[in-house]
């Protein structure tokens, strides 16, 4: 334990109840203005739709929300204390300007319907945006309507299947590597699409032998993510694309790991036909806890008719608008045009760094997945000797002969004042351990990382009890999700 | 580059230790005939203060300043200070999801409460912990029916937000979901006897909105009544969450998608906004999104962890009830904070200022044009039908620096030169009277009396 206090120390943290147990009639944390057209007569208004009582709702004064939310926050880790590695999530730095900016009283005010005329700075943001991720993936056109990454999946999927109707045939199925996303297959089957397995090969790679046999004119589009959830740069790109092309498929690229590829390599190049982006990861827009996200789909030429309505147009008069006339649009996703206040902050990134600091940022992050991979070599098994671009796959292979499993590894590393890595993903490594540093972190950090992890491999050989039931110096021990799914209780009650 | 922590010599040491000649080593793996040469053609860097000004420009070519009379699914109602003090916190904005649920127990209580408090105001057992936004909460509870029924044929309100039926009809396009649109009546509500004969053995479900994309507060109970002879479910959309303050929560509906966005959530030109789904519990397993429960750690201490995962992409790939992964967590936290803010009393308090001001402002427009669906209680939106186009009217009083109400031929033909318009507690007696004043000057003289009159001329 003595090696803990190098990156974490314990220190004294509130206890909070619900809010609801705070609560007591007559505190109150709002005040409205005085009414300055006619009180009116609820009951003659609304008649029997009037609602006469808020339930259990909270009274609260404005002191103790202030108290009661900066408590909770202190019980959440977080980038902003430290590293925090999860892999194929992208947890990079937050820049406080894209918040700033967002918040400027034109942009957060601004009314999706207000009139186009004065909408000329939400527009450009919109174009300027666009440009610029067009430009990085080498596409040709692109949608910003998706809320995350998933929903850019489907939107994506949708995009396919109009494409090959146009072709005279939707076709059946949708060719997913055992290695991706689980949100792939899922999002195939929301758009009626049968989902086939494709076994990776020794290298944890795509099978292009395999993808050869499985190729035929029912299959409609390849699932890829590149590099792939090992953290691998599919070298066979090339020949995958010609696959697919030869047999009129597409190339989908899922870009949750395009951090590895930014200003570097442009999908558009080797053969993608439309991929989606993941603002919330690659550029920096914040993961607030589980979103908002964003997921743009960048696709090429053949594919822009079909895009999302509405689209973004320049108009005979040089002022931006929408086009909503899109016969052959795939329909709307979205109510609106998207998450409007994660592109400025991604634009607002963008910006910050420009073609060098893109670049830059890139290399940065291939560098330090490459130096963690380093420094744990022989602590932990590697399942895939592949050179790895932003991240690296471990597996427990060592420890669980211990009976020590990734998930355990990964709650003591909490001990040691970090975030865990990505635990039992990608499905094709047993008990993986997936670290993805990101750019945003110093040498010094990612040594203190490193020293955590081979402190933690002792430990498993010299006290494996002590990893087992970790952690230890957490407000809460391990949560007993069984019981949680069991017998779920999913609100609070009054007693 | 500023945000990158490494000096040149640090990098060096990296490559040295890693065994690297030069960074390019690490990027062997591609290609070379695809690596890119050339610097990428987006803008030059720039410093913190140029960014800012770039986007202040932006901002204030964007409409800042004017009086809005728009909603139709995105209100403009006062965002509280600490709001944003509190969402600010890194340890909320910088969080990844609660997957370990050990060091992210301040985000997995405030879903909890979340999930409380939507329970309690939407009058429903169970409540997920966000969806995208309302329109595509709306379009997979419609999914969620047909898992639920077994059944595939939706009828859907016309008077459901437009944009929310293009979304779902998207949706369902791939998932053999015939849909039959139901109109609305002569008071803005859904037609009941078109619905009673939309309504088949086949039907999984059926989605209304309320109050509707007219403001109109629909007729829940009665819309159930037909709906469940049927064996099939009902489905309401809620798009103005401040309406629960003062209205009837639907208690009938199956499932209720809300979009929370009046809930402390900025405009924002249309998003980040925040979609909910709420059910029966019965429902809970064919529920999508992520969950929230309470469990005890191994000292017996309350605590709470993402539960029901098995529904979940992650675990059930394609067989899960929903592919999505991400939601909108940091906008859940702005609605979870507004509701704690308003509170039992203060909601109320506040829809019953939305009330007044749309009741004045639909009182002095009905004085010189027609305010259609008088006959039914509406919320805070109502419309408006002009002898001049809504067109013409709304780039007359732009000038004025205000934007009027949304016209509606677009998506209702039929209504005309009809626009919907809307107030909230933003919404100033100077405002609506300077309004009312410019759609006068078209609309010729005075009608006195004319809200009686277009009741009569509607029905």
């Amino acid at each position: 334990m003595k090696h803990i206090t190098r990156k974490a120390t314990r220190h004294v943290n509130q206890n909070e109840g619900l809010i609801f147990e705070k609560s007591s009639p007559g505190k109150a944390a709002w005040k409205l203005p005085p009414l300055d057209v006619p009180e009116v007569d609820t009951a003659q208004l609304l008649g029997s739709f009037e609602r006469k009582d808020l339930g259990n709702l909270p009274e609260v004064s404005e002191i103790e929300i202030i108290r009661h939310f900066t408590r909770l926050s202190t019980w959440n880790y977080a980038i902003d204390l430290g590293m925090y590695p999860l892999g194929s999530c992208t947890m990079k730095y937050n820049p406080r300007v894209n918040e700033v900016v967002s918040r400027f009283d034109g942009l957060a005010n601004a009314h999706p319907y207000q009139p186009e005329k004065i909408s000329q700075g939400a527009l450009r943001i919109i174009r300027t945006l666009s440009e610029c991720l067009i430009e990085i993936t080498g596409m040709d056109a692109i949608t910003l309507q998706p809320a995350a990454g998933a929903h850019g999946e489907m939107t994506g999927l949708l995009l396919v299947r109009a494409y090959q109707q146009s072709k005279g045939h939707p076709r059946k199925r949708i060719l997913i590597p055992d290695s991706a996303h689980g949100t792939n297959p899922a999002t195939a089957a929301m758009v009626g699409y049968a989902v086939e397995n494709l076994k990776s090969n020794a290298q944890g790679m795509v099978d292009v032998g395999a993808l050869a046999a499985q190729m035929n004119e029912d299959v409609a589009a390849l699932m890829l993510t590149n590099p792939n959830t090992l953290g691998v740069f599919e070298q066979d790109i090339h020949k995958i694309a010609d696959i697919m092309h030869a047999k009129g498929g597409l190339l989908y690229m899922d870009g949750a790991n395009m951090n590895a590829l930014v200003g570097k390599v442009r999908p558009g190049d080797f053969g993608v036909d439309l991929m989606h982006l993941n603002l919330h990861k690659t550029f920096s827009t914040p993961h607030g806890g589980g979103g908002p996200g964003s997921g743009p789909v960048a696709v090429k030429k053949m594919l822009e008719p079909f895009l999302p309505a509405p689209v973004l147009m320049t108009k005979a008069d040089g002022t931006l608008g929408f086009d909503y006339d899109r016969p052959q649009s795939v329909g709307r996703v979205r109510a609106f045009y998207g998450n409007f206040g994660m592109f400025v902050r991604a634009l607002a990134y963008t910006l910050a760094n420009g073609p060098e600091g893109l670049r830059q940022t890139t290399e940065d992050a291939v560098l330090n997945a490459n130096y963690i991979r380093k420094g744990l070599e022989g602590a932990y098994d590697l399942p895939y000797a592949t050179p790895s671009m932003h991240e690296v796959v471990f597996s427990d292979k060592i420890q669980a002969k211990k009976g020590v499993r990734t998930m355990d590894i990964a709650k003591r590393l909490i001990d040691y004042g970090f975030h865990p890595y990505t635990t039992a993903f990608p499905l094709i490594v047993p008990g993986a351990l997936m670290i993805e540093p990101t750019e945003s972190e110093s040498k010094e950090e990612m040594d203190l990382f490193i020293e955590a992890m081979r402190f933690i491999a002792e430990e498993v050989e010299e006290d494996p009890q002590m990893v087992l039931s970790a952690p230890h110096s957490t407000r809460v021990s391990r949560l007993d999700e069984v019981a949680a799914a069991r017998k779920p209780v999913l609100r609070w009650k009054p007693s | 580059m500023r945000y990158l922590p490494k000096s040149p010599a640090d990098r060096e040491a990296l490559l040295r230790a890693i065994g690297a000649r030069s960074i390019d080593d690490l990027f062997a793996s591609i290609p070379p005939e695809y690596k890119l040469n050339r610097n990428l053609k987006v803008p030059r860097q720039m410093a913190e203060s140029e960014i800012v000004d770039w986007f202040r420009e932006r901002s204030r070519e964007n409409g800042d300043g004017y009086a809005r009379f728009l909603g139709a699914g995105a209100y403009h109602h006062y965002r509280p200070v600490i709001i944003d003090s509190l969402i600010s916190r890194g340890e909320f904005l910088t969080a990844y999801t609660p997957y370990q649920a050990e060091i992210s127990q301040g985000t997995l209580q405030s879903i909890f409460e979340f999930q409380t408090m939507i329970c309690e105001l939407t009058g429903m057992e169970v409540a997920n912990a966000s969806m995208y936004d309302g329109s595509t909460a709306a379009a997979e509870a419609v999914m969620m029916a047909v898992r639920l029924t077994g059944r595939r044929s939706v009828a859907v309100a016309r008077s459901l937000h437009p944009e929310y039926r293009e979304v779902l009809a998207t949706y369902g396009r791939h998932q053999q979901m015939p849909m039959t649109p139901v109109g609305f009546a002569e008071n803005g509500r859904v037609d009941m006897k078109a619905l009673e004969q939309a309504i088949t053995a086949e039907t999984a479900c059926v989605l209304i909105q309320s109050p509707n994309f007219f403001g109109t507060i629909e007729g829940v109970a009665a819309v159930a009544d037909l709906v469940h002879k049927q064996g099939a479910l009902l489905v309401v959309s809620i798009a103005e969450a401040v309406s629960l303050g003062i209205v009837e929560p639907p208690r009938q509906a199956d499932i209720i998608a809300m979009e929370a966005q009046s809930f402390g959530v900025p405009l924002g030109f249309g998003g980040p906004y925040c979609g909910v789904i709420a059910t029966r519990e019965q429902f809970v397993r064919q529920m999508p999104g992520r969950l929230a429960g309470q469990t005890t750690d191994r000292n017996g201490k309350r605590g709470f962890v993402l539960t029901l995962a098995t529904r979940e992409q992650h675990i059930r790939r394609e067989k899960a009830t929903s592919n999505i992964c991400t939601n909108q967590a940091l906008v859940a936290l702005m609605v979870n904070i507004f509701m704690t803010i308003y509170g039992k009393v203060g909601l109320r308090e506040l829809a019953k200022q939305n009330l007044a001001k749309t009741a004045y402002a639909a009182q002095q427009f009905s004085k010189h044009a027609q305010v259609l669906f008088g006959d039914a209680p509406r919320f805070n939106e109502f419309v408006v039908q002009t002898s001049e186009s809504p067109q013409a009217i709304n780039s007359r009083i732009l000038g004025h620096k205000i934007v009027g109400g949304l016209p509606l031929k677009k998506f209702y033909p039929e209504l005309g030169n009809a626009a919907l318009w809307c107030c909230t507690e933003m919404t100033t007696r100077t405002a609506i009277d300077t309004a009312v004043g410019l759609v006068a000057e078209s609309e010729g003289s005075a009608r006195p009396g004319a809200e009686t009159d277009v009741e009569e001329v509607t029905r």
